[in-house]
């Protein structure tokens, strides 16, 4: 088996720079979010739920298409950004961030719905400030759903092939990542490199999975 | 005396509380009501956790909302101790951690309550290193107390605390609630349906129904008023008095109470010298006696009274509301009502047969 070259290992660096702010980004946005799906009687819940899981069953290039064009230099988040951001990381992130989204924000609501508002409101009748109370009480006995959260989301985000491709080509050092990676040695009939690719990230999934359910079962949830 | 003041308006889909409260701050008072009548509602509403479109508020000088004004006080600044129905411990913590939640929030300056008070008065001192899960449900409501009063409120807010307990359980947890109150002078409100737990906590009650206050009064005025009469079963009261004790007789095995001028002989009791005890007499343990009783009469315990009103019970018995200083309510038969011929304002003694200690009526 061939040793890594350095377009991979820039690929592998990518990669987990792609993946970190991709998780960092959908943490901070999407605790707000999934709060309000799980405590929410809005009859725009059901809407939100739906545009939130999309990515599940989209073709990621369909995804990807719509991603492009809104990053381009005619697209609105291009002209926001008053440059294209298609074949560039950022771009990469933001398409990742909605490619991922479902992953981190269902965990977040799950362990939200089944907390409740019980514990909080009993924080806030022991005198903690309402962010107080989100930092010592609801996150966590809300921690197994942020670690899911986090887990599920950074191994996805590793994963994800098409939209990548659509939205930020293959650029090495920019936007070439493990997933297309793999893919460019196929092309080019590099068996060798691509299993060692493929067989790292097989093994990555299969811990980052192993780990979460040893984690579950350790640190269960306990709702007095 | 401060005063509690509000007036909450507030609808749900199924629902209408509209309350106006009025009571002392001081003693424990009692929030009282069948299932559904709005008592947790009323109680969250006092603690700022449901927002009344139209509600005011007021805790002696201080004003905690007022919505024609736009404000309201968020909980977690109101000088509250909350106890919910669950215990709601916090299970990342242990004992140690959930008491000194709040007591860690609140200014040095504020903290009138101390740790060891609490575990004093609570008995949970041996708890204190123990994870949440690893106590029963008596210990975890105990510890749900002990963490409201370690932010040294001046409110103490009960939603039925006993209600998730068994029969054991709530024996374990009611004296405690009734030691807190005698030690810390917290004024108390306390949210329940039942009715032992009342008459042995409160000394006012709020009586809801159907998200409206169908009465205030001591507990006293409103378990001899009429509207009660019909739910009480077979022991219906004659009166709830909380009398001193004044001197033991141990050559005769009494123990001598007193209240409003009056005494009372009950069965020597294990309770020092000027501690008060919750004495329960029922109607049907009354006789009437016109006159000064010269003849002599084995009754111990007989009280000067003065006849209020006469209500129809049924076709056989009637009973008489007498004034003792506070109601006292006879049931006597309809033929004993003709043969003394009684109407209101007529002097006469009431002989009292039998006098229950609060101990004593527990389920």
């Amino acid at each position: 088996m061939d040793a890594l070259t350095d377009v991979d290992l820039s690929a592998l660096w990518v990669s987990l720079r792609l993946a970190t702010m991709t998780v960092l980004v959908l943490l901070i946005m999407g605790t707000p979010l999934a709060w309000w799906l799980a405590h929410t009687r809005s009859r725009f819940r059901p809407i939100v739920e739906a545009i939130v899981a999309l990515p599940i069953v989209l073709p990621p290039t369909v995804l990807g298409f719509y991603i492009l064009v809104a990053l381009g230099p005619y697209g609105p988040l291009g002209r926001l950004a008053n440059l294209s951001l298609a074949f560039t990381f950022t771009g990469l992130v933001i398409a990742s961030v909605f490619y991922s989204m479902p992953f981190v924000i269902q965990p977040l609501q799950g362990a939200f719905e089944a907390v409740g508002e019980a514990p909080l409101e009993a924080a806030w009748s022991l005198r903690a400030s309402k962010f107080d109370a989100f930092l010592t009480v609801l996150s966590p006995i809300a921690l197994r759903g942020y670690i899911s959260a986090i887990v599920l989301g950074f191994a996805h985000t590793l994963g994800e092939f098409g939209v990548v491709l659509m939205v930020g080509g293959s650029i090495p050092g920019e936007t070439r990542v493990l997933s297309t990676t793999i893919f460019e040695h196929v092309e080019v009939m590099e068996y060798g490199q691509a299993h060692a690719i493929s067989a790292f990230m097989l093994a990555f999934s299969f811990l980052v999975l192993l780990a979460v359910f040893i984690l579950n079962r350790r640190f269960p949830i306990h709702v007095s | 005396m401060s005063r509690l003041l509000a007036r909450f308006n507030i609808r749900f889909p199924a629902f209408h509380l509209n309350v106006d409260v009025d009571v002392p701050m001081s003693g424990i008072t009692a929030i009282f009501g069948p299932s559904g009548s709005g008592k947790t509602t009323l109680l969250r509403c006092l603690a700022g956790l449901e927002r009344a479109p139209e509600g005011f508020m007021q805790v002696g000088e201080d004003l905690w909302q007022d919505e024609s004004r736009g404000y309201c006080l968020p909980l977690y600044e109101r000088p509250i101790g909350y106890v919910f129905q669950e215990p709601r411990l916090f299970p990342h913590y242990n004992v140690r951690s959930n008491l000194l939640y709040g007591y860690n929030r609140i200014s040095p300056k504020e903290r009138r309550i101390g740790m060891e008070q609490v575990v004093d008065i609570l008995g949970i001192g041996h708890l204190l290193e123990r994870r949440i899960h690893k106590l029963s449900g008596g210990e975890q409501q105990r510890v749900a107390i002990g963490r409201a009063l370690l932010t040294s409120p001046k409110l103490l807010l009960l939603d039925e605390p006993l209600a998730s307990l068994d029969l054991l359980r709530k024996q374990e947890v009611l004296p405690f609630i009734r030691q807190l109150h005698e030690h810390l002078r917290i004024p108390v409100l306390y949210v329940s349906h039942g009715l032992t737990e009342i008459l042995q906590l409160a000394d006012r009650v709020i009586l809801l129904k159907e998200g409206h206050i169908v009465g205030t009064g001591t507990l006293n005025e409103m378990f001899t008023a009429l509207d009660f009469r019909g739910q009480l079963g077979p022991h219906r009261i004659g009166a709830i008095l909380d009398a001193r004790v004044i001197h033991h007789d141990p050559q005769y095995g009494l123990t001598q109470l007193k209240f409003n001028n009056h005494s009372l002989f009950v069965p020597i009791q294990p309770v020092p010298v000027g501690q008060t005890v919750r004495v329960h007499i029922f109607s049907n343990d009354i006789s009437l006696v016109l006159g000064h009783t010269g003849v002599p009469t084995s009754i111990l315990n007989i009280l000067e009274a003065t006849v209020v009103e006469i209500r129809e019970i049924n076709q056989s018995s009637v009973d008489v509301v007498l004034d003792i200083g506070t109601p006292l309510v006879a049931s006597i038969t309809r033929k004993s009502l003709m043969s003394l011929g009684l109407k209101p304002g007529q002097r006469l003694f009431a002989h009292i047969k039998a006098v229950a200690l609060n101990e004593e009526l527990v389920e």
